[in-house]
Parts: C-alpha cells; structure tokens; sequence
C-alpha cells in the first residue's frame, strides 16, 4: 500500500527487462523517490564510475504518494551519478509521468548499461519492451511525444525523454516529460542519452492503492486546506508562479546579474511576473496564458505561455505560436538578468528551446553568461563564438545560443559543456559560477547568507531546492531570519535540508513546504504506508538519506574543498542593494554545519552518526 | 383512443411508454408474438453464456410493470391486417381492433436453402426459446458449426466459445461481419478470433446437413475426410463446398434475417425489404405507423431508408411514432448506422458510412499487433463513418461527431496526423467552442 | 430542486484531482483510467477541459439499454447504471452522442457518472471550484445542451 511492491529493471546492453518485488525494508528506511532510489544507486554501482559509461545506472523513482490524492502527488526523481558533476545528481519532476509510472504498477524503474543503438522503453501496465528509437533518434522531446503517442494510438501515454541535447552529450540536458516538466539538473538526461535510450513512454490503468482511505482523506483534505489558505500557495504561486519572485529578490539585492558581478538587474520589472500577465501592445495578449498544475496538484503554480507572433525569435515559425510551458522564476532568471537580457518574448523563446531540446535553463543560461564575460574580457571573440556578437544582454545572442546548443551544434556545442569546463578551457575557471561543477540558480549568496551554506553542501551541487532557506530569509517561513546574518544559518540549513529530502521522498513537490510542516505530511504518508510514519521517523528519514547522499559523494572523490563557493562569492563584494559590501560568509558557518551533522571537520560522517543513523 | 402495438421488442414496449405518456386517458393494447414477457434479443447471448437467467433478457424488470402503466400486454401472432376496417386477424383466430396501430413486428431469422437444415441438432439463435435449445446442446467440449459471422453470428460467436465448444464458423463472405466492417477491421477480427482457439472459415458455404449414418454410407472415402470426429450418435455432418466435412453436435443458423412483413400481404401497406415509412413513421395506410427492424426508416447518412436492426434506432422509432401516433408532429432526423461487436473480448465498432463516400477522404491507423484499428471516414472535413476495433474510451463520440455534423476545421489535419485524437476533437469543438 | 454538474473550463488547472477523486469513489482506487469524469488538455491552446456526462433529457444510454439496466435516480435525475442488471452489451457506449460511457473490461460492464447519489466526489475534490454541483436551472450547462440538440437526431417539432 502507498508503494507498489515493484521495480522494473530494464538492462540495455542484454536487451532485457524483468520485474523484481521492491526492497520492503528500504522502504521503510527511505521512503520512496529520490530516498530510497539512492539507496539502490549506492548498493548497485561503484560512485567513482564514468557518469557516461555503461556502468553507471538511471533510476526512475516515485514515491509513496505519487498517484495519489495528496496534493502534488504526482512526482518522480531521476537518481543517476550526474554527468554535470560526477556527484549524486537526482531531479526531481511534476507533470504526469510519474502517476501513469505509479499507475502502471512500477515505483522504479532502473535502467543499466547501454543500448547498442537508439531504443526507447514502452512500459504498458505490467508489459514492458525495448522498441528501437533509430527514428526518433535526432528529433526533439516535442516530436518524440507526439511521434510515440501516434506509434502506439494512444493519446494518453505519458512520456519522459530526452532532447538532441542530451543526445549530443550536453552536460546539463534534461530528461522532459509532458512537453514541459523537466528532471532538469545535474546532466540526468545527458546520462540517460549516453545510454541510448531516447524515451520512457508509459501507459498505467491499474490503480494506486493506500492503507487506510478514511485516515488519508482527512489527512490530505486537511493539508489541502493548509494550501489553499496561505498566502504563496493559495494565491501567490497561483497567480504569479515562481516568478512572483522576481522582483522580491532583485529588491533584497540578492538577484545575481550579469554572471554575478551585479546582484541587481536593472531589467528585472521587465521580465517579472507581473510583465507575463501585461497585455502586450503588439496583439493585445499577455505573455502568460494561464497557470496549469501538475498531476495532483492543488497550488497549480505552472505557467502557460505564448509568444508574440511578430517577436523575432518566432515570426516565420509557426510552430512556436503555441502556448507551452512558460517561465518560471529560476529560467527567466538565467535567461534573463544572468545574461542583462530584458526581453521577456526572447527568455519564453528559449526556454520553450530548453524545453523542447531538453535542456536545463539555469545552467544554459548560467553558461551563456559565462561565455558573455569571457567575450567581454576578450578571452574568447567571434572566432570561437561562429560569428556571434555575445555580449551581455543581447537577446539575439540567447536566442541563436538557445538553438545551437539545444542540438550540440556550433559554439553551442562548447556551450553545452556547461560553464566549469567552459571557463576552464578559455583560461578563467574563476568565472564558472557554481558548485561541484553545477550553476547557481537565481539567488545570490551575498544578499541571502543561507543560501551559501545551502549551495556549497548541496550534494547535487549548487542548487535551491535541497535547503531553500529563502523561504526563512525573505519570505519568513517557517519564520523570519536576518538574510544577512550567518548566525544560526548552519542549523537553519540543516533542517531544511533534511525536511526537503523527506518531502522529496514521499513522491510530493517541494512546494507545498511553503505552506507544510513535516506535521502536515507524516499524517498522509503514515495513512497511505505500512509503518509508524511519524514527523520523528520522517525527519530521520530526511537526515538518513542527506547522509547517505554524502556518503556517495565521498566515495565518488568528493572532499569537504568541493563544500565550498567561486571566489566571486567569496571576495568580490555587492555593489548595490541592502547586501552592499557584503561577501558570503561561508567560513563562518560551514564548521559548525559539519559540528552540526556530526561530521568530521573534513566533512566525513563520524562512524556515531552514522550508527545512528543505522547506515 | 385505442392504440396497439404489435410486437413487444424495444420498439413496442418504447412505443408503448411513450404513449402512456403521451396519451394519460387512451387505451393501449402491447402485443407480443412469443409466450415470453417482452425482451430483448441482444441480450440472447448473455443468456446463452450463463451471465444472466431469463429473466435478465426481460425488457422491463420491474413486476406488473405493464399494468401498473395500464397497458394491456397480450400475446398473438398476427397473420392479417385490415386497414379499412382497421382489424387485425391473429393466428388463433382472434381479431383486435385499434384506433391508430404500430407495427413493430420485428425480424426473423433466414433459412437458407440447404438440405437437413430440419434436422434436430440445427437451430437459430433468435428467440429465448432458440437459446434454451442451444443452452442444451452446447456443452463444453462439443463440436458446433456456426453458419454465418454476419454481426448476429459474431455475437453468438462470443457466447458459444465462452461456453467452451469447439468452435467453427462458416462464413460465405470474404470476411467477418462483412457488413458492419470493412477488409481491415474483418480480417483483424477473424485473426483475433483464431488466436482464440475458433476456426474461420470465410469465402466457404455449407452445402448440406447430415446424419452420421447417411454419411457413413457414403463410405471410407468420406469418413476419411471428416475433421476431429466424434463418435457420437447425435452428431451432424456438415458438408463444406470445399469438399471438407465438419462433424458437430450442433449447428446454429445465423444467415441473416428479414422483416416479419408477411401478416401485411393484402394489406395494401407498402413493404419494399421492410415496411416503407416517411419522416413520421407513418406507412402507406391511414393510422398505421411502423417502427424497428421490421421498419425502412429514414437514414440520417444516406438521407434515403433504411432497416438499421439495432435497439438504439428500435427505441428511437418506437418514441417518434408513438409521438406522432398521439397525435403530437414530430419528424425524424434518421438513424445512423451503428454497432458494436465484443468477439471474445475484441471490442469492434461501426457508425454511419463507415466504408466511406465518393470524393471523402479515409484516414486510418492499424495496429496489428496490438488489435487496434480505426478509421475515420470524412467528407470534407466533416466525419461521416467510422470503424474502430479496440476502442472502449469515449467511442460515442464518432456519433456525436457524425449526427451533429462538425465541421472539424483545423482539427481535420491534427486527425490525419493522430485519428485516435477523435475524443479531443469532439471534446474542443463541443466545450470550447 | 435538481442539481446539476457544472463545468467552468476557464477556472480548470488540469490536476485530475476530480478523477482520482472519480476513480475512488466508484472503484476505491486512485485510478484516473477508471474515472468517470475525465480531463481533456489542449496544450497550444492552454485549455483544460473536464467532461462527463450531463445527465441529458434524451438519456440515450438508458434507452438503448436492452436489459433495463440504466435507470433514471428520482433523487437526482442521474442515469444510473445498475451493474448487477448490466450485461456489458455496450450498446449504450456507442448510443451516446457524448462519448460519456465507457466500457470496463475489468468488470465486463458499463461505466458513467451517476452523480454520487447527490454528492459528486469531483466536485467536492476540485480545488478551484471549476466543477461545481448547483442548481440545474441556472448552470452554465446551456452550451452543451445547445450541443446535445444538435445530435439529438428525433426532435424537431414543426
């Protein structure tokens, strides 16, 4: 119950797929989804293999309350050794693949070695087969959507696929399901490229069943009310998605710009939310459609786009009149004040690119912006660019960028190296801004304090959503703290950390943490699965799995100088803003956040903790 | 007021209702021509297969249902009409009189002209008395023949094998139902259906029934060429024009049927295959409508008429006339072509011009392997037919599509692209335009 | 009074909470395959658009049931069907110009949305009130009726 019993082990080199019963006993260790995948990552591959060789694998997890009615329970994680970072990479995605994954009867599916030529997996409830993808192999994650779901006659299939991008071997490519929603970091779908292995396409008609219907309608119908009547998740995200961000952080002076030498960007107003839902003069239309949800969800804090018809990215492309998947903050961020770029219809273009060739867009973004400083610094010049005047805030640049890259062609093949190998090839590593190879996303660690700690121990490398102490830091929730304080930081992170690993185990979004505790969702998941789930066992689920993921990251080769921010960060002070002066105080909080783990000073878990911990 | 209704299928007993509710204060006379209460013959098979006793075939449930409406339910066979002095003669002698009549007589199944079609072990499969005697003699393990994989064929098809006999059908066409479905869909369902253990024999005849003895006095050739033979007494040796021989324990007849119009000899009521009806159920004679398989109705397709003998069109007849029986005026629109076929779990479909109209356009998508098939028939871009196979989601809407006559506009392209996109054609043009 | 489902597309998100809630409630499973009422998504068009039966007047299904199997609740006016009559000839899944019954293959019967006696589960389950269960008169279900008449292929009165 909760769980289906289940995983499809799937091996591409034999060609073979077979069922096995799901390891019960993990179960309860880990939860689900990204806990519990990890575990049977960590079991089942060295951490020190070649992210792209046959050797490593890709796991394709739900968890507990994936396809059921618990708000946001549609989600899976892709858990692989990421080929941005060589660290622990899982991401996690909405839309509704991961409930027609649950519906078929699967928690997982993990995939091994590597196809001698293009194939994708049609799982049909409890049939799955291999099927050859020579056809699809080449187009985008539009195309093979719309191709598998006419192949099979079957509207209703859900898939997750990869883009030219990942497989041209972009490192920061996605795996993309329903056009839109993506596992988007860390290079999963460049791994699931360098497998073969175009798409997962699945049809579910079986169920998801739970323990205790009673017991979990009133859960779930009571966190429902929670959402529904707190401000973000009842009306901010809503209306104004992520994006309601935008002009929050630029204000807080924690907006990084133009590859983080600024830390506000003068365009934000143009590309914020509140300019999506502006009717535009050309044809009378806002930018944003309308907001969507994914499987499940509650808050619906999706956005829907269209694009202008007339704007130059798309004038004499038809195809791209549609409304699709639009911006959400952390892309309209990258694409945007990362790069100077203020044209909203330029950033929607790209990022239907990113969609569409399955790319992330932080890291496309982030490294278009590094390109930019390089060029600005004439380490690199139109030779190397084909052509390309790449300065900052160039929409035109973005766009041709967004195109090439999107399918490893031209300088968008160097692009899609990502900024750490990028900027180390031209002769500046200090310009890649990120951690354990992987880029920032959209807030800057001089104006929000935490979010140093959060990115230089983030063990999938820099990254917002493994401790969004944001939300304590500008937003006040749980509560308000100083966002340029480094006082009580390290524990701050500590638990959002931990909590995160718990929500992103259950099969939930982390978005309903804006409006729950662990107390809101213990009561859901112990009413749908065996065992005592209380918020105790949650939260050491949470900090089992954050060390279990560390645990990978060490025996990859990763050591505590890998915990740590670019120089930028470090020495270079704010300009402008409430941060003015500032730097990121790492130093100041890293030591007592490893105190904190129980770690050692060199950020190894004391064999205590992980006694504790029972790993 | 005296109002009969001659047959109690679900054109009677619709009509029947309809008056009732028409007309609080006027008599009305239902009659039936088998000692059964009314039911329904598409339920016939659940019979036969044991999913329902025969009670469950009954049209109505509900006890005293027809006098608690006060209708007079009878039973008769009626073997004249006068239509000057509006009487009509049953087989027992009888008469009834009526201010305004419905024939809604229905059909009965064909004989084909073939030698031992008399013999004991040969039925149809019409009448619940029909399915009684098959009931009998189908038991698991026993050798039937089926003649005819014509769509009542096919339905009794399902229910024969679900009993566990070995099963052979001898089809004269080229195909399964070849007139519900085209080659494609036929021939998918024949190989669905052989997978499922039942012979198929189509483009084949039965040239005679006969006994075990006759044809063992035919000698040693023959016998040699008789298929599984079961030593049995009872058997039926069924004779093929390809010169095969097929021993069974039992033949079931399903040749086709034709409208119960021999009663109207005389009558001066105009029948050309069926009773000749216009827009109002109305035939050639004052006061005398006709409804169901028994009825030429109007043919919302081909705009001319047409028998459709399935209950949907039934009961839609049976309204309309009784409507107008009552004295209110309503027309017609016409009835689309339709079915729906279930062989041993392969759910095929058909609507409208399903095989398609001079200067339209088809678009179709088969899937062999996965049993899946469908075929959208256009004209311009206006769906006139369709056929599915493996389709259970949603699939009315090809007659909602059809009857409404949707102009599909851009979603034409988008269905050349994906027929199987159908529901969301019909649900973007219904909802959001 | 009866009550109506009414359906405001422009206030749906596409969650699909209405279809587990469907699936629950009928099958006591999170099941959106077996649910009654589904969501259809036009994704260029940015649309969601929940579906199900409207309970038409014509009530198509009931009458091309050869076993009286769909009966009409007095309660609520839904087309109920009655699974213990049914004998999954499907006659009504094509006789329903609204695509609004499905066949089960699970069950070997008939499926359509019967209103939950009175308390459609998707109704109380949609968390942006886009399906609502309110008075029948003053719904905006006047659009599909206007289409309902469009294939009603019996009454034209002259």
């Amino acid at each position: 119950m909760g769980w289906a019993g289940k995983i499809l082990r799937v091996n591409l080199t034999a060609g073979t797929v077979k069922s096995e019963p799901l390891n019960m006993e993990w179960a309860q260790r880990y939860l689900g989804s990204r806990g519990l995948g990890t575990k049977y990552l960590m079991e089942e591959i060295d951490p020190r293999v070649d992210p792209l060789s046959p050797d490593n694998k890709l796991l394709f997890a739900t968890g507990p309350l994936t396809g059921t009615m618990a708000s946001t329970g549609g989600r899976y994680t892709v858990i692989t050794k990421g080929a941005l970072t060589g660290a622990i990479a899982c991401s996690n995605s909405g839309g509704f693949f991961g409930n027609e994954l649950k519906n078929a009867g699967w928690d997982m599916i993990i995939v091994e070695g590597r196809a001698a030529s293009p194939v994708y997996l049609h799982v049909e409830n409890q049939t799955a087969r291999l099927l050859p993808a020579d056809d699809l192999w080449g187009t985008s994650v539009w195309h093979t959507e719309e191709a598998i779901k006419a192949k099979h006659h079957d509207p209703q299939i859900r898939i997750a696929s990869i883009g030219v991008a990942g497989e041209k071997g972009v490192k920061y490519a996605c795996v993309v399901n329903d056009l839109h929603r993506a596992a988007g970091r860390s290079g999963v779908g460049t791994v699931m490229g360098s497998k073969n292995l175009k798409a997962i396409a699945v049809r579910g008609t079986l169920g998801v069943r739970i323990k205790d219907f009673d017991a979990f309608f009133r859960a779930t119908e009571a966190a429902k009310a929670v959402l529904a009547g707190n401000a973000v998740t009842g009306q901010g995200l809503p209306a104004y998605g992520t994006q309601v961000l935008m002009n929050v952080i630029n204000e807080s002076g924690a907006m990084p710009t133009r590859n983080h030498r600024d830390i506000q960007f003068e365009g934000a107003h143009k590309i914020s939310a509140e300019a999506m839902a502006e009717k535009r003069p050309t044809d009378g239309k806002a930018n944003l459609a309308r907001n969507g949800a994914c499987f499940g969800c509650t808050i619906a804090c999706g956005r829907i786009s269209q694009i202008d018809r007339t704007h130059f990215s798309v004038k004499d492309k038809p195809q791209y009149w549609g409304a699709s998947g639009g911006l959400e903050y952390e892309a309209a961020w990258a694409l945007g004040s990362n790069t100077g770029v203020d044209d909203l219809e330029a950033l929607t273009y790209a990022n239907f690119i990113c969609n569409e060739q399955g790319m992330d867009p932080i890291s496309f973004g982030a490294t278009v912006s590094a390109a930019m400083e390089l060029f600005e610094i004439g380490a690199i010049t139109t030779r190397e660019t084909g052509g390309i005047e790449l300065r900052f805030g160039s929409a035109e640049a973005l766009v041709k960028l967004a195109e090439l890259t999107g399918k490893g062609e031209g300088f968008g093949a160097e692009i899609g190296l990502g900024s750490r190998l990028l900027t180390a090839k031209y002769g500046h590593p200090d310009l890649h801004m990120g951690v354990k190879g992987q880029e920032f996303p959209a807030y800057d660690s001089r104006g929000i304090q935490g979010m140093g700690l959060t990115y230089a121990t983030s063990n999938r490398g820099a990254c917002h959503l493994r401790s969004y102490t944001v939300a304590s830091e500008i937003l006040g929730i749980p509560e308000k703290t100083d966002p340029l304080a480094t006082d009580g930081k390290a524990g701050l992170v500590k638990a959002f950390q931990d909590a995160t690993a718990a929500f992103d185990s259950a099969g939930i979004c982390i978005f309903t943490s804006f409006a729950w505790t662990l107390q809101d969702v213990a009561p859901q998941v112990d009413a749908a699965c065996e065992g005592d789930w209380t918020v105790e066992k949650m939260l050491e689920v949470g900090e089992r799995i954050w060390n279990l993921e560390r645990q990978f990251n060490l025996a990859a080769g990763l050591t505590a100088k890998d915990d740590t921010l670019p120089k930028r960060l470090l020495k270079e002070a704010a300009k402008t803003g409430p941060a003015t002066g500032r730097v990121n105080d790492l130093g100041k909080m890293l030591p007592e956040y490893y105190a904190l783990r129980g770690w050692s000073p060199d950020g190894v878990p004391s064999n205590e903790t992980l006694a504790r911990l029972a790993l | 007021m005296h109002y009969v209704v001659l047959g109690a299928g679900p054109a009677g007993v619709v009509a029947a209702e309809t008056l009732r509710t028409a007309d609080r204060a006027g008599t009305i006379t239902l009659v039936g021509g088998e000692p059964e209460p009314p039911y329904s013959r598409m339920a016939i098979p659940y019979f036969l297969t044991g999913k329902i006793p025969a009670e469950g075939t009954h049209l109505r449930k509900a006890p005293g249902y027809y006098d608690t409406l006060g209708i007079g339910f009878r039973q008769g066979t009626a073997e004249g009409l006068d239509t000057d002095a509006k009487r009509i003669a049953f087989a027992d002698g009888s008469h009834l009189h009526y201010d305004r009549l419905l024939i809604a007589t229905g059909a009965r199944p064909v004989r084909p002209p073939i030698a031992g079609l008399e013999r004991k072990a040969v039925h149809h499969c019409w009448t619940l008395e029909d399915a009684r005697n098959i009931v009998t003699l189908a038991e698991p393990g026993s050798h039937v023949v089926l003649m005819g994989a014509g769509f009542i064929g096919c339905i009794v098809l399902e229910a024969l094998a679900m009993r566990g006999v070995n099963l052979t059908v001898v089809e004269m066409g080229d195909r399964m139902v070849p007139r519900m479905m085209n080659p494609t869909a036929g021939t998918m369902i024949r190989k669905w259906c052989e997978t499922k253990g039942v012979r198929v024999l189509t483009s084949t005849r039965i040239k005679s029934l006969q006994s075990v003895a006759a044809e063992k006095s035919r000698g040693i050739f023959g016998f040699l060429r008789r298929k599984e033979a079961p030593r049995d007494s009872d058997t039926i040796d069924v004779e093929l024009d390809t010169g095969e021989m097929l021993a069974a324990h039992l033949v079931v007849v399903c040749a086709g049927v034709k409208p119960n119009t021999d009663f109207l000899e005389g009558s001066g009521i105009r029948t050309d295959g069926g009773i000749l009806v216009d827009r109002y159920m109305r035939t050639s004679a004052n006061d005398v409508y006709a409804a169901g398989d028994v009825a030429r109705g109007y043919d919302f397709s081909t705009k001319g008429h047409d028998v459709h003998a399935i209950q949907p069109t039934a009961s839609e007849h049976g309204r309309i006339a009784a409507l107008n029986m009552a004295g209110h005026n309503v027309q017609y629109n016409g009835s689309l072509q339709m079915n729906v076929l279930d062989t041993l779990g392969l759910i095929s479909s058909s609507f409208g011009l399903w095989d398609g109209v001079e200067g339209g356009e088809a678009v179709e998508v088969v899937d062999h392997d996965a049993y899946r098939y469908l075929c959208l028939q256009f004209k311009d871009d206006v769906l006139v037919g369709g056929t599915a196979i493996g389709m259970t989601q949603h699939i009315g809407c090809l007659r909602g599509l059809i009857q409404a006559g949707t102009r599909l506009g851009p979603w034409k392209e988008r269905l050349r692209r994906d027929p199987m996109r159908i529901m969301d054609a019909y649900v973007a043009h219904s909802q959001m335009a | 009074m009866q009550r109506s489902l009414n359906i405001d597309p422009g206030k749906c998100t596409g969650c699909r909470q209405c279809e587990m809630a469907c699936s629950y409630e009928n099958e006591k499973v999170f099941n959106p395959s077996k649910s009654r009422i589904r969501v259809f998504t036009f994704d260029a068009e940015a649309r969601f658009v929940p579906y199900t039966c409207t309970q038409c007047a014509e009530a198509w299904c009931m009458r091309a049931c050869p076993v009286d199997a769909i009966r009409i609740n007095l309660g609520t006016g839904a087309k109920e069907i009655h699974n213990d009559v049914c004998v999954g000839c499907k006659v009504c899944t094509i006789a329903c110009p609204f695509g609004t019954v499905n066949y089960n293959a699970d069950t070997g019967k008939v499926m359509k949305c019967d209103l939950c006696e009175g308390d459609p589960a998707c109704a109380k389950a949609c968390p942006t009130a886009a399906i609502t269960y309110v008075d029948a008169n003053w719904t905006g279900l006047d659009k599909m009726r206007m289409w309902a008449a469009k294939t009603d292929s019996a009454m034209t009165a002259n």
